[in-house]
């Protein structure tokens, strides 16, 4: 079932729909001064899997996991013509749709949610220029990849480069100089990744 | 499909032998299977159970391989684990692992051992110590790749002993020439000071070059990092307010500079920086007339020339329009903001409109006029298919209602009520309820519009709701029959909304006998007998649909017709059965007034009297200072206090200070309601020449009923409380309104002295937490005196559940114009929140 869905390329159709959730965790008064910071990133498929987490905000795991399964069925009960923009709890989600993925952040209320857009958008362009026309498949199989490149592109929630060609560059010498550090080993196969 | 796979056969099938050879092989084998053939052997899964099973049995083979300090694996397994713990499976005891890659030579090792520490590791964890030392040596890595991993992962999940143990080798990479480090470190230490505010002035050196910088990822993560200092002090917000000419120059070149391909994004010029760039102007220019000066140019540049067909241009015009709110903006700015949400209002993607609301929502209290303009288009949003604009509309609603457009506003939100989610219905009630006391043009409106919302929301509203309308309708003594009337027909029609079925049990109680003599002028009379009355008041107490507490009211009621209708003998026989109900509260009830038809018979006329009209609610605290002197002259009274003026002085400095010259006389608020001591005393103090010499003599008590206490200085004469906006004909007016918190004004003038206003406030909290420690304090210029009285608490109740009444009197002897600034101080959401107000828009009334 998920190979069905997952086989077909996805086309990154620019006017898609948009979702943004939002919440607060963190005791009330560690707030007030983080005005502008993304709390966290998920990217999750239409059948609500988890396909990448990222979190800027220090919170344990049944925390982590309660509120992913809070907003993953929250989103996914949205209509497609809604709005990208949720408030939840403290927080506004800006979510958004392409193709089967959904890319979720959580941002503060003071944030602006029409950036943000843009910052999914950007990430979004990253995956797709990084494996050519990505599809949800690459991100399942290759999700350390996935989370390189975004690594890559933002840092601590927010982000650190603003040239697409600069972030591509990183990642291929990055990736460059690990293969360097393996061939001489010659079995790639043997060796963690590949 | 293949939830078909679900049934026990099709398991069967696939648990077959062959099958689990391919899941169970590999951890015989002496090389475990790789991470894509994991990932595709999982998804292969056709159900939960499967895929705990396959997932266990890799994990045991880990465990082993872990055991063994297998080097040339672990990376792989890790990696593994990652996948694991995404699909929801306990992933901790890798956590070790991840160090020892990060503590291998090998690349590959490290960016696996860094992932796995971000997404494994939380900041509580014990192996933070043992990681510190890893990332300080990558941190001095000659590979950049490698020290991007460390600063990426520190930016991270750094704690604060890990920020405090490396700010100094982050502060080193912030100084670098190699850009693609130093745009890492910028963020880091953003966390950094985040984490450990006290390590910002550290990173104050290296801020000096930052900004002239080609490299756009450089500048922008040092804006931030700017960003995040000024907010955090005052200080470092003053030194870097110079910076303000460059970043305008930054930003003129970005919109003016032709297409750069590396930066563009449909058309615009690095958005994110713009975007950026324009949030620290804001900061910057908030509150300082020099540096919004300097920015007004370029905010104009951008609002005017930024193309707006794609979401990237709306983006930057968004934050555009909320820095020109923020700053000290020309006039003509702030039109142009408002008329780009205006058209925000009516773009075609709703996430624009979404956005407008918010922004028009947030603008509202300083513009209300220029967002007045769009409520017909606001009004539209209520019927929006989205959540998210629905509740954004219908807070914006609420804020544009006023005396001009309550009735259509009200006509629009009460439509809203009735279609609305259930999630909407309880603020919509309290809004409608707020709205409805603020600007009911007309009591009969007012209780028509309450009486709507109970028909069509009862159920949603708060409990207090019943004893206000219950209030309004005493107090409106000529609608009495009216309401009475439309009360009792709602009952016919529905019994299920229990806050409408005690109101008009209520009513029914106290008001029978105009309901069966078909007074009512406003309507046409309905003919009701008294033994249908009383057939639908214990209808009610029969009903399953009736709370123990409506079934309170319904008895009463019915034992307070017996004094106005003649079917007594039926009611003393319902009066006798509930003698003997389950419920304790209604049987005592009903024991009681059984006694009173047997025992005290010759009492049951005045006690069941109509009940008298009821003085305004909220008003504890002060008033009950003041009633405790019902007859004596008030300066007797308060002569008994010596007056320790000397213990608030440093609050009155302040005061002093926050009005900036020595015009004015400061006054002392008395903080809690603990010390009506002191409170006296000043009131000697201020009122002495006027009260003792030449004062009026104390006014002769006469006919006023004593549950009607008396303020004061109104002497006994004054008509009661609730009337005395109306007497003396001094609107009330909104002090102060912004944060949610809100202050309101009602103004009294003293009998005895007409150069005392007695003002009193009304503070209440439209947000989701309360406001504690809550001080209000006021002052005034030096022709005026003014006193404050002790506050009735110094909590205000969330969600507008009640409010803090203070009363504060001044003498102005000379009839001026009165003008007040107050301060507010108050802990809300934890934080401590300090505002200031100027309140010069005192009707006339109040101090001529």
């Amino acid at each position: 079932m998920f190979a069905l869905v997952a086989n077909q390329k996805v086309v990154i159709d620019w006017p898609c729909f948009w979702v943004v959730l939002g919440g607060s965790f963190l005791p009330r008064g560690v707030y007030t001064v983080l005005l502008f910071k993304m709390q966290f990133m998920l990217l999750f498929s239409r059948q609500g899997k988890l396909r990448l987490q990222k979190w800027y905000v220090p919170l344990s795991d049944k925390e982590k996991k309660k509120i992913t399964r809070e907003l993953v069925q929250t989103v996914l009960a949205r209509k497609p013509k809604m709005c990208s923009f949720l408030e939840w709890r403290d927080l506004k989600i800006v979510y958004k749709r392409y193709a089967s993925l959904y890319f979720c952040c959580a941002i503060e209320d003071q944030d602006n949610e029409l950036i943000t857009l843009e910052i999914i958008h950007r990430y979004v362009e990253l995956l797709d220029k990084y494996f050519g026309s990505v599809c949800e498949l690459d991100i399942i199989f290759n999700f350390e990849k996935a989370y390189f490149i975004l690594d890559e592109f933002l840092l601590g929630g927010e982000a650190q480069e603003t040239s697409k060609k600069n972030v591509l560059k990183a990642i291929e010498q990055a990736d460059l100089l690990q293969e360097e550090a393996e061939t001489p080993r010659s079995v790639l196969e043997e060796i963690g990744l590949t | 499909m293949l939830i078909v796979c679900w049934s026990p056969v099709m398991v069967e099938v696939w648990n077959g032998p062959g099958d689990k050879k391919t899941v169970e092989g590999p951890s015989r084998m002496p090389a475990p299977i790789r991470l894509r053939e994991l990932i595709r052997t999982i998804r292969t899964a056709r159900t939960q159970a499967e895929e705990r099973e396959m997932i266990q049995k890799e994990c045991a083979a880990i465990r082993s391989s872990f055991r063994e300090e297998d080097n040339t694996y672990r990376c792989r397994n890790v990696a593994k684990l990652l996948y694991m713990h995404m699909l929801g499976y306990p992933a901790h005891f890798g956590q070790l692992e991840c160090l020892k890659l990060i503590a291998s030579q090998k690349f590959t090792d490290k960016r696996i051992g860094y992932l796995g520490a971000m997404l494994l590791l939380d900041e509580r964890q014990d192996v933070h110590l043992l990681m510190t030392n890893c990332i300080k040596n990558d941190l001095n890595h000659s590979t950049q790749y490698v020290q991007g991993l460390a600063l990426c992962t520190l930016g991270c999940m750094g704690s604060s002993e890990m920020c405090r143990d490396l700010a100094g080798e982050v502060e080193k990479l912030l100084k670098t020439s190699n850009s693609y480090l130093r745009k890492k470190a910028a963020l880091c230490a953003v966390h950094v000071i985040r984490k450990v505010p006290e390590l910002m002035e550290m990173f104050l050196p290296a801020t000096k070059n930052l900004l002239s910088e080609k490299n756009h990822g450089v500048l922008h993560t040092s804006v931030v990092l700017l960003t995040e200092m000024c907010e955090r002090s005052p200080d470092m917000l003053a030194h870097f307010r110079k910076l303000v000419p460059q970043l305008v120059r930054i930003l003129k070149n970005l919109i003016m500079s032709g297409y750069s391909p590396e930066h563009d994004v449909s058309g615009i010029s690095d958005p994110f920086l713009q975007v950026r760039i324009l949030r620290l102007l804001r900061i910057l220019g908030k509150g300082d007339d020099d540096s919004s000066e300097a920015m007004n140019d370029i905010l104009a540049q951008v609002a005017t020339n930024t193309e707006t067909s794609k979401n990237v241009g709306n983006a930057i015009l968004y934050e555009t329009v909320l820095t020109i709110m923020d700053i000290k903006s020309e006039s003509g700015l702030r039109v142009l903001a408002i008329n780009i949400l205006g058209r925000f209002l009516l773009n075609n993607d709703k996430n624009i409109r979404y956005v407008a609301l918010t922004s028009l929502l947030k603008t509202v209290q300083t513009d209300h006029n220029a967002v007045q303009r769009h409520r017909s288009t606001i009004v539209d949003c209520l019927k929006d298919l989205d959540v998210s604009i629905k509740r954004r509309a219908m807070e914006l609603s609420f804020a544009l209602v006023n005396g001009n457009n309550i009735r259509g506003m009200m006509k629009e939100l009460l439509y809203f009520l009735d279609s609305c989610d259930p999630e909407f219905k309880a603020d919509c009630a309290s809004g409608v309820f707020l709205a409805a006391e603020k600007y009911a043009p007309s009591k009969r409106w007012h209780i028509d519009t309450i009486m709507r919302v109970l028909t069509t929301a009862g159920s949603y509203v708060r409990d207090d709701s019943v004893p206000n309308l219950i209030q309004l309708i005493t107090n409106s003594v000529e609608m009495h029959a009216y309401t009475v009337q439309r009360l009792y027909k709602a009952l016919l029609d529905d019994i299920s909304q229990q806050p409408l079925v005690q109101v008009a049990s209520w009513c029914i109680g106290e008001y029978g006998d105009l309901l069966v003599s078909g007074q009512c002028e406003e309507e046409e009379p309905i003919q009701v007998t008294e033994d249908e009355v009383l057939d639908v008041l214990e209808g009610l107490l029969v009903s399953n649909l009736s709370t123990p507490v409506t079934r309170g009211y319904a008895l009463t009621a019915i034992m307070k017709l017996s004094t106005r209708f003649t079917s007594v003998n039926r009611i003393k026989k319902v009066v006798s059965i509930y003698g003997s109900s389950i419920d304790v509260e209604l049987q005592q009830r009903a024991v009681e007034y059984n006694a009173l038809f047997k025992k005290y018979d010759h009492m049951r006329p005045a006690l069941l009297e109509r009940m008298p009209i009821m003085e305004k609610t909220a008003s504890n605290g002060p008033t009950e200072i003041v009633q405790t002197n019902g007859e004596a002259e008030p300066s007797v009274v308060e002569a008994k206090h010596p007056p320790p003026v000397t213990q608030p002085t440093n609050q009155a400095n302040d005061l002093l200070d926050l009005l900036g010259g020595n015009d004015v006389v400061p006054v002392i608020q008395t903080t809690v309601p603990t010390k009506p001591a002191s409170a006296g005393g000043e009131l000697l103090d201020l009122l002495g020449d006027l009260s003792l010499s030449g004062g009026p003599a104390p006014a002769p008590a006469t006919s006023v009923p004593s549950s009607q206490p008396a303020f004061l200085l109104d002497g006994l004469t004054s008509p009661p409380l609730f009337n005395d906006i109306a007497a003396a004909g001094i609107p009330p007016m909104t002090a102060y309104n912004k944060n949610g918190l809100k202050i309101d004004f009602t103004f009294e003038r003293a009998n005895p002295n007409p150069n005392i206003a007695v003002i009193t406030i009304h503070a209440s909290n439209s947000t989701e937490a309360d406001m504690t420690d809550f001080v209000f304090q006021a002052a005034v210029p030096k022709t005026f005196q003014l006193q404050l009285l002790s506050p009735s608490s110094n909590v205000v109740p969330t969600l507008n559940q009640g409010t803090v009444t203070q009363v504060i009197r001044v003498l102005n002897p000379q009839k001026q114009q009165l003008r007040m600034r107050i301060k507010l101080t108050y802990t809300h959401k934890g934080s401590a929140v300090q505002d200031l107000a100027e309140v010069n828009n005192f009707p006339p009334q109040s101090w001529q």
